[in-house]
Order: structure tokens, then sequence, then C-alpha cells
């Protein structure tokens, strides 16, 4: 891949020459297919700790596991089928899909099968993590591209396709090339309003939608403790954009506070590995990030790399608003929503579309008064569904429509008609540009930029189950 | 002998079939929908045969494998591309539909080009120029997934049964 340009303020590169050590990715890989040492670009069967589907791609695979011959999956504890993208059912063929799923879910007695409202419910990525389900050094498979968002934890997650899926379900097994790494070594602390998804863009802005093609990003660095638990995973979130097998994060103490929240049994007894990086790993390349120069971030139609300063924006009338997805629809995200919404109103030519990410994000927004704000701003409040984020349903654009949206994709036609345009954003940006009326930072519609955001969320970075 | 439709860089899971028809997998509808963001007269056009060209980072997007099953549902024989996206080219493997990788293709064969391509070999042929290509391999251990027609025929023969087949004999890819 190419080095990064020469003189941007918030990132630099080194290429690297790098060692015979292993990198936190081939480390866990390594102890996963029973192997003392593995290298860039062998290929290796790995035991897996967790496979994943959704409604949309759980049925083809349910046809591909009966196909493998096997009756049962290899262990109903660890094969987790989440109800999302389509949920509520949208339609007849849709509610098909799901029944499809319920029924192999009865049939396998598997304990991780949840309907919509329960609340262990929601988009997956949000629910994983939060239900407890991911211990740092898993290994996970999930038919979705973005399961990635669990490298957050210290796991390895990559995103597969149902076949993948059901031979996983089958053997608990997955085949899988030793990935090389790019290094992001973070600094400082980011300012104002700038969050974890302002970070990415801007990483995704500078290396390319290809950038990390076959890859791991590793995250390290002084600048990692300074992000909330649901920064990294947002960060993590989309390595995907960027073509990445995965992203990880090393394991620090509030990883092990949120653990401590929604896994406590597991943690007692001994559960996950924490790995960390050799000393001399061998990386492609390193970039480094500080993390205080990252600006809020917009990225432009039709790619998530097309990215730009929203102070470089220029005037660009919105008529929809999304808040929600994989990527910021935690609690996190919610205050962060509401701050900005309250007391304000959504502007008369937009139609702000607020989707917390599961029922306990819902429950938890319902507690804290957040639904009340959001409503009095004149916000409308969706289920926890994926819905929008991939012009599913609740949202979706006519021809010409744009949308400043919290989600993770911005290609040709994702949230609708061809002709429509999606402006990928943090919070902030996307909650001030429903009150503006056009794609404006919180600063444009006269809020101060907070001191210290990440002071403020200290302790509540778990779920806070109820 | 195939005839090639011609597409650019970046074609993502999201033109190649678009969500709102995600609501099926049945492989004949899907291949009604193939392409329709990006080319709507494809779907129309198309004979079995025919040969898909792209450029860089061919499938990024999605995990659907809704996207190989379309391409192979609509007759495409083979997707040839500078590079693809990783989940796409896991998926396209897993289930069998034929995928090179060869930049000097990808930049050189034009649209509606005739075009010929030899798995064994790897060896692309456009007739229309009378240009060769010569494609990147496959390593040993995906051929084997790919002579046992996909990952469930690999798996029936034997595969994943937690012996570490391909982990006792480390294969490094160039
Ligand atoms: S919220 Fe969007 S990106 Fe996340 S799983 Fe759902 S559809 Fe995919």
């Amino acid at each position: 891949m190419s080095s990064q340009p020469a003189g941007h303020p918030a990132a630099g590169s080194a290429p690297e020459t790098g060692g015979a050590g292993m990198t936190m990715t081939q480390k866990i890989l390594a102890r996963k297919a029973g192997l003392p040492h593995v290298t860039a670009g062998q290929l290796v069967e790995v035991d897996l700790d967790l496979v994943l589907g959704n409604d949309v791609t759980t049925p083809p695979a349910i046809e591909v596991f009966r196909a493998t011959g096997k009756t049962r999956v290899f262990d109903p504890a660890k094969v987790v089928l989440v109800p999302d993208h389509f949920t509520p059912n949208k339609d007849i063929k849709s509610a098909e899909q799901c029944r499809k799923m319920r029924l192999f879910a009865q049939e396998q007695d598997l304990s991780n099968y949840h309907e919509a409202g329960e609340p262990e419910m929601g988009v997956e990525h949000v629910i994983l993590p939060d239900n407890g389900l991911v211990m740092p050094g898993d290994a996970i498979i999930g038919a979705d591209s973005h399961t990635c968002t669990y490298g957050a934890l210290g796991a390895f997650a990559t995103g597969v396709g149902s076949t993948d899926m059901a031979c996983g379900m089958a053997t608990g097994r997955c085949w899988l090339k030793i990935p090389g790494a790019i290094r992001v070594r973070l600094s400082g602390a980011p300012r104002g309003f700038v969050t974890g998804k302002d970070v990415v863009l801007d990483l995704i802005g500078r290396i390319g939608v290809d950038g990390a093609l076959y890859r791991s990003l590793e995250y390290t660095g002084p600048g990692v403790a300074a992000l909330t638990m649901e920064e990294r995973l947002t960060i993590a979130n989309m390595a995907i954009e960027a073509g990445a097998k995965n992203g990880i994060f090393p394991v620090d103490d509030r990883t092990l506070a949120y653990l401590r929240e929604v896994a406590p049994e597991r943690l007692a007894r001994g559960e996950g590995w924490i790995v960390e990086p050799d000393a001399d790993a061998s990386y492609d390349e390193t970039l480094d990030i500080d993390l205080s120069r990252v600006p809020l971030t917009v990225a432009f139609p039709h790619l998530p790399s097309n990215t730009r300063p929203v102070d470089l924006a220029g005037a660009v009338p919105v008529d929809q608003v999304v808040i929600g997805s994989c990527t910021n629809g935690r609690m996190e995200d919610m205050r962060l929503a509401a701050r900005i919404l309250s007391g304000r109103r959504v502007s008369k030519s937009v139609r702000c579309i607020v989707i917390p990410g599961s029922q306990r994000v819902y429950a938890r927004c319902l507690e804290e008064g957040l639904l009340s704000i959001f409503v009095a701003a004149g916000a409308l409040v969706s289920a926890p569904t994926c819905g929008p984020c991939l012009g599913g349903h609740m949202g979706i654009l006519a021809d010409g429509e744009r949308c400043v949206s919290t989600t993770n994709r911005n290609f040709v036609g994702r949230m609708g008609h061809t002709g429509s345009e999606v402006y990928l954003a943090g919070v902030p940006v996307a909650a001030a540009s429903a009150v503006a009326g056009r794609i404006a930072a919180p600063e444009e519609i006269g809020i101060e930029a907070p001191a210290d955001l990440r002071a403020e969320w200290l302790g509540t970075a778990g779920p806070e189950r109820a | 002998m195939g005839r090639v439709f011609k597409y650019g860089d970046h074609v993502d899971t999201d033109v190649i079939i678009p969500a709102r028809y995600l609501n099926t997998s049945d492989p004949a509808e899907l291949a009604r929908h193939c392409m329709e963001d990006l080319d709507t007269s494809f779907a129309g056009r198309v004979r079995p045969g025919d040969i898909l060209v792209a450029g860089i980072n061919f499938g990024s997007g999605s995990s659907r494998e809704h996207a190989p099953m379309a391409i192979k549902a609509s007759g495409i024989r083979c997707v040839i591309a500078a590079s693809f996206a990783r989940i796409f080219y896991r998926n396209a493997i897993n289930t069998g539909l034929a995928i090179l990788e060869s930049p000097e293709a990808a930049a050189e064969i034009a649209d509606g080009d005739d075009v010929d391509v030899d798995f064994e070999t790897g060896l692309i042929s456009d007739r229309t120029t009378g240009r060769t290509y010569r494609s990147t391999p496959f390593p040993p251990f995906i051929r084997r997934i790919i002579e046992a027609d996909g990952l469930v025929g690999y798996l029936r023969s034997g595969g994943m049964a937690g012996t570490r087949v391909a982990g006792s004999e480390p294969e490094v890819t160039p």
C-alpha cells in the first residue's frame, strides 16, 4: 500500500522491517490452529469460539448446513442467530426468512437466539459484546461483514459468507489465511465533539477503502487509553471499510471493567486470553495518529474513504438524518444525540430517525429521559433494527435525497434510490445537521464543544444492564 | 469463449445485488437483479458463458453470499479482476464461482471482447485482441476446496474434521 501523504497533521507513517514475532491477530490464530507459530500468507484451520448469522445470511446457511450431512451444530451455546436486518419483519418474504431461522434455532436448541423485544435483542454487533458473548482471545466468524467489531475486546473476529457460517456451525472450524498487519499507533486524546467515528473515518480517508485489504488493523499506543469501550467498538466496526480482515485493540483496564459488567461469571472462571503483540512482531507498515488533531469528519458519497473535515463540507442541505446502527447505536451515541437535540428542534425540512441499537439501549434511553428529548425535538424513534442502514426499511431515500447518517456505508443505492446520497458522520455532526437542515458541526448551531467528553463518559462505558 | 462485461474499480455487493432483494435467497430471482444498480441492462443481456471483468477491490462491502450466487446464476462463467475484496474472494471459492486475479487482464480487456479462460493453467486469452494474460494461481489448499466443488464438498470428503489438515502442512503464498 502507498504510504501516508506527507505533511498531514493527524497521521504519519513509516515502513516496517519487523522481526519474526507475531502480531496480536497472528498469536490468536496460531493458538486456535494449535500451532506454535504462524506467518502472514499461511493457510490454517482454526477452532471457533462463536459462529454468528443474521436474518439475511442464515437462511442460505441453513441450506448449506443441511448439505454437509450434519444434523447438529457443533455447540448450541456457540452458534448465535440474530434477526435484525429486516425486523420487525418488513414484508412477507422477510417474515419467511426469519421464521426459517427461528425454527432452526428451536430445532438446534440454541441458547443465544432471542426475539425482537427481549432485553438481549437488537442489532447483532451491539448485542453480542453487551450480552457477554465475546471474550478477549476468542476466534469468531460471523456471516456479516461487521463482525470485525469484536476486535475492540481483543478478540479475532471477521466477516464471512453463509457457506463459511454453515461449515462453521457444522464443525466449529474455519479456514483462514494468516493476515499481515498495519499497526496504527495512537497518541493524544480526541478534542471537543470528536469521537471514535471521526477517528476511523479519518483513517479510512487516508488509507482508502482497500488500504488494509487482506490485512489486520492493529491499534496500539498510549492513545488507546483515551478511547472509551464504545469508541473502540465503533473503530473496530469499520475495519472492513478499509478492506481489512479484522481490527483489534489491546486489552486494558477499561476492557476489563467492561467485561466485569457484561460477563462477570466468565471473567471469574478465567475465560478469555489477553494477547499482546510480540516485541519483534512483523508489521507491513505503521501509521501514527495523534488523536488530538483528528477533525470532525464527514465521508461524502459514494465511498467511506471520500472524507473531508466538516469545516470544508460546504453548504449541503439534507433531507434525512439517521442516528443508530452497529457503528453508532450505543448508549454514548444516544446521550450525545440527546445533548445536541435537547431544547432544540429538528429542521422543518429534515426527517430525523433515531434508532437505539438494542432493546437494552432503548430501555436505558427511556429511563434517562432521552426518548422524551428526541420526541420533543421532533425526531422519530424507531425500534432497534438495522432498518435504513442497508436500505432495508424504516427510512428509505427517494431519488435525489440526501442523508447524514451515523452508519458505515455510503455506496450507491445503499439507503434507497441509486440517485440518493449518504454522508457518513459521527453523532454530533449528524444531530447538529438535523437541527441546521444542512451538514453542520455542533458549534454552527451554537453548541459549545465540551472541555473533556471522555471524562464525562468514564464509568459509563458498559451497557449498564437493567 | 465468452463475451466480456466490463466494469470499474470497487464494484460493491450493494450494486451486485441490492439489499432490497435480500429477502430471498433463490438464485434465479437474485440473477434477475444482478448488477442492477450499476447496469440495468446486464440481467437482460448476459448469456451463459459470458465473463465479467473489473478493476480493484471487486465485491467490497457486505458478506452477502447472494452476490456470488447472483453472478453465478446469471450465467457468468468467471470473474476476472485486478483484486477482490476478501469476503467476496472466500465466498466465491466456497460456492464454486470461478474467479481469476490479473491486474493486466483487468486493465486491458475491453467491454464486448471475446475471452477464453483456462482454469488449469490460469491463462486468460483475449480472442479479440490476440493478447494473453497469466493470472495468480491458487495455493494448493484452496485448489483442494475448488476441486471438491466448494467448501461443502471439501468438508464431506473429510476436510475440517479437526485433523488440522492445512495447519500441519503450512503453505505460504507469494
Ligand atoms: S446496522 Fe447496518 S452495517 Fe450494522 S449489521 Fe445492520 S445492516 Fe449491517
